[in-house]
């Protein structure tokens, strides 16, 4: 210890400086501006220009969006109202509300039908979509197809509880054979299933008559609106998923036969618009079928979205598995497992949850492509617009009120579904990464 | 001094035999990888209880070798019997092989979206249809025997490098296996936990596991081994006893890889 060191202690301070605020001019807003709009002075012409093409569009759209009309019959009525000033003429949306949301076919008395199915619909996606809610609620989603079925057609309830019955057979049947064989059981049950919808196609009828519990049956052709977006949007979706899942397996599959039909499968699909495919749908199925038989429309429609984006989720989800490190296959093989558990219990939650992202972009593209099928004359929301509501005397020529209204419906939905797969991927990142 | 393989194989496999039950019989087995001959007339038999180390050059078809027998790969030509059940194309006796046989990897390639007690529990759980809790009883039985019963609720991506590799032991010791084969574990780890996994291993050589272990871990397989298998260019060239490999080589390229891997 020397005499310096002990001097220079002196020079210590004691006591900690409190802490100061930053200069005025540093602080909260003015600092943000300063250092984000206008660090340079190609920066400040940039933030003014942009200020002005704000105020600009503000000038005219927001009079004409405040300014709008609720209430009124007809447009030329609007526009008296409005007497000259700007404003939009919201009153469309308001008189012709049922029409966008269930076609203008659909019984008025039995909208509570479709409404119901609606509020369900979230009921039974929640457990799927959120994983914390108690497993048992999943019974319900998978009653949820014949329940919705049975709201939104009508008709005897035979006819949904039977189908739901030939799935029971069939899985029944697997669990049964699936000791065998994996494909041995599969093959089973799908045998039994349809063997039980064949046998229960004599029964239905009598027994429609015995007993007879049913709603007013609503034929497809009624369907409409923006119910008819959802109902082809929720139901390609989901069937797209587990179609697209197998065909991803099937192109990697050692099997030649099967890989090359789902390469051609999934390569031919995606060479060819949608909109193609809607018109073989509409047009040429009904050519091959005999005469006299009655294919549903909404039926060959989903069956042809379905296809198209399945072909899409399996190109998603092919990705996915390759992206997966080839350890997780050797060490599924090492431990025994089987094609079938090493899949299912291995590779698919890990590849789907890389393909989290895509999925959700082939999701909202569908749902938005929904639309197209106003283009072989189907009145979902947009078809009502273009067609039906357009068209009358009373509305002809409100064009940016309907499809404004029909883009922030659309939005609100498929930004719903963006938000959602980002809440998902942040959930399934905490601690599982490597 | 030629070495072909036929004059090295200095000292008769059947003297240095623990037992007479054979686990694993390798008869001229041969593996192509296109036109690329791994593998050349392979021929060894393994004791049961018997722990073999197989070292060599990189390149030389250590990793083929022990992946062709639990059929991870395919050979061409030859047979490979295990437990008395021949490895052939039908997919049960192939999934019957891998259920007796555990494996170890580089890269342990744990489970990722599974906590280590589902890692563990999982094979039993669908190959062996042990009920739940009795496997998960299993598990924690192996877990604290590796010493991490602890961590039995993380995810892999929360444990260090020696604490994985001794859950994916753990995992492989689960399915109660008959053979367990080791491809390098100990690798890809830093030095301080190489020591921990050996640790784990070397218990388990101690309980009279069947093991074939590929490993550069020569201090390893002085302790442990009772046979040494150094393999070039996809042969077989030399075989011994520890003390007789290391101190008494007898090919040229034994002697150089001796050289080369204990000489700095
Ligand atoms: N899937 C494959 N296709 C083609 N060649 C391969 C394949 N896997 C390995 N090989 C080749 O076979 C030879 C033996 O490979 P192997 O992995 O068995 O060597 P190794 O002895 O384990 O080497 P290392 O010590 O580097 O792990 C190498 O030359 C390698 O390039
Ligand atoms: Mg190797």
């Amino acid at each position: 210890m020397s005499d310096t060191h002990a001097q220079s202690v002196g020079f210590v301070q004691k006591t900690q400086i409190p802490p100061s605020p930053p200069p005025a001019a540093e602080t909260g807003a003015f600092k943000w501006m300063r250092e984000n709009l206008f660090s340079s002075t190609a920066n400040a012409i940039m933030t003014i220009l942009g200020i002005l093409a704000i105020y600009w569009f503000a000038s005219f759209s927001l009079p004409w969006l405040l300014n709008g009309v609720w209430d009124a019959e007809n447009l030329s009525q609007c526009r008296e109202i409005l007497d000259g000033t700007s404003g939009a003429c919201f009153a469309v949306i308001a008189e012709r509300w049922n029409q966008l949301i269930f076609g203008f076919q659909y019984p008025s008395e039995e909208y509570w039908r479709p409404f119901l199915a609606f509020l369900l619909l979230l009921v039974a996606a929640a457990p799927v979509l959120f994983s914390k809610l108690p497993r048992k609620m999943l019974i319900f989603t998978g009653l949820y197809p014949f329940i919705a079925f049975f709201l939104i057609w009508g008709g005897s309830i035979w006819v949904p509880v039977f189908a739901l019955l030939g799935f029971v057979a069939g899985y029944f049947a697997f669990k049964k054979l699936e000791k065998q064989s994996f494909a041995m059981g599969f093959f089973g049950g799908v045998i039994a299933a349809f063997a039980f919808w064949w046998v229960s196609g004599f029964i239905t009828p009598d027994l429609s008559r015995i007993i007879p519990i049913d709603l007013p049956a609503v034929p497809s052709r009624d369907m409409g609106g923006f119910m008819l977006n959802l109902i082809l949007g929720t139901v390609c979706i989901s069937l797209s998923l587990p179609i697209g899942i197998l065909l991803a397996l099937g192109r990697r599959s050692q099997m030649p036969l099967i890989k090359w039909i789902c390469v051609i499968f999934i390569e031919f699909i995606r060479g060819v618009p949608l909109i193609t495919l809607l018109f073989v749908a509409n047009v040429v199925l009904a050519y091959f079928l005999p005469p006299g038989t009655t294919f549903d429309l909404i039926l060959r429609v989903i069956i042809m979205i379905t296809m198209f984006a399945s072909a899409y989720i399996a190109e998603v989800i092919r990705g996915g598995l390759a992206a997966l490190p080839k350890g997780q296959y050797e060490a599924a093989d090492s431990l025994g497992l089987d094609y079938a558990q090493a899949m299912r219990l291995i590779i698919l939650p890990q590849a789907l949850k890389i393909s989290i992202p895509g999925i959700v972009n082939v999701a909202v593209g569908l749902f938005k492509d929904t639309t197209l099928v106003s283009v072989i004359s189907m009145f979902d929301m947009v078809g009502m617009i273009r067609g039906p509501i357009l068209a009358s005397t009373d509305w002809n020529g409100v064009y940016w009120e309907l499809f404004l209204f029909a883009a922030l419906l659309f939005f609100v939905v498929c930004y719903g579904i963006s938000q959602y797969s980002q809440w998902l991927e942040r959930q399934l990142n905490t601690g599982h990464s490597r | 001094m030629t070495d072909t393989a036929t004059d090295i194989s200095s000292v008769n496999p059947e003297q240095m035999k623990v037992s007479d039950e054979v686990a694993i019989d390798i008869r001229n087995m041969n593996k192509w990888y296109g036109t690329f001959h791994v593998l050349r007339d392979i021929d060894l038999t393994v004791y049961r209880g018997e722990r073999i180390v197989i070292c060599g050059p990189s390149g030389s078809g250590k990793s083929t070798l022990i992946r062709c027998i639990n059929a991870l790969e395919e050979h061409q030509k030859g047979s490979i019997e295990v437990d008395g059940t021949k490895l052939s194309s039908d997919l049960k006796n192939i999934d019957k092989i891998r259920s007796e046989v555990g494996m170890c990897f580089q890269h342990f390639n744990l489970f990722p979206h599974l906590t280590i007690l589902e890692n563990c529990t999982l094979a039993p759980i669908w190959v062996r249809k042990t009920p739940k809790k009795e496997a998960e009883e299993t598990a924690m039985h192996f877990l604290e025997k590796v010493k991490i019963p602890d961590q039995a609720n993380k995810y892999p991506g929360q444990l260090s490098g020696g604490q994985q590799q001794r859950v994916a032991i753990a995992r492989s010791l689960c399915m109660k296996p008959r053979i367990m084969l080791f491809d390098e574990p100990t690798s890809a780890l830093d030095p301080e936990m190489i020591k921990e996994v050996l640790d784990t291993m070397i218990e388990l050589a101690q309980e009279g596991m069947t093991m074939l272990c590929v490993t550069h871990e020569m201090g390893f397989a002085r302790q442990v081994a009772n046979r040494v298998i150094f393999m070039d260019q996809g042969q077989i060239v030399e075989q011994n006893e520890p003390e007789a490999f290391f101190n008494n080589p007898q090919s040229d390229r034994t002697k150089l890889f001796l050289s080369q891997i204990l000489g700095h």
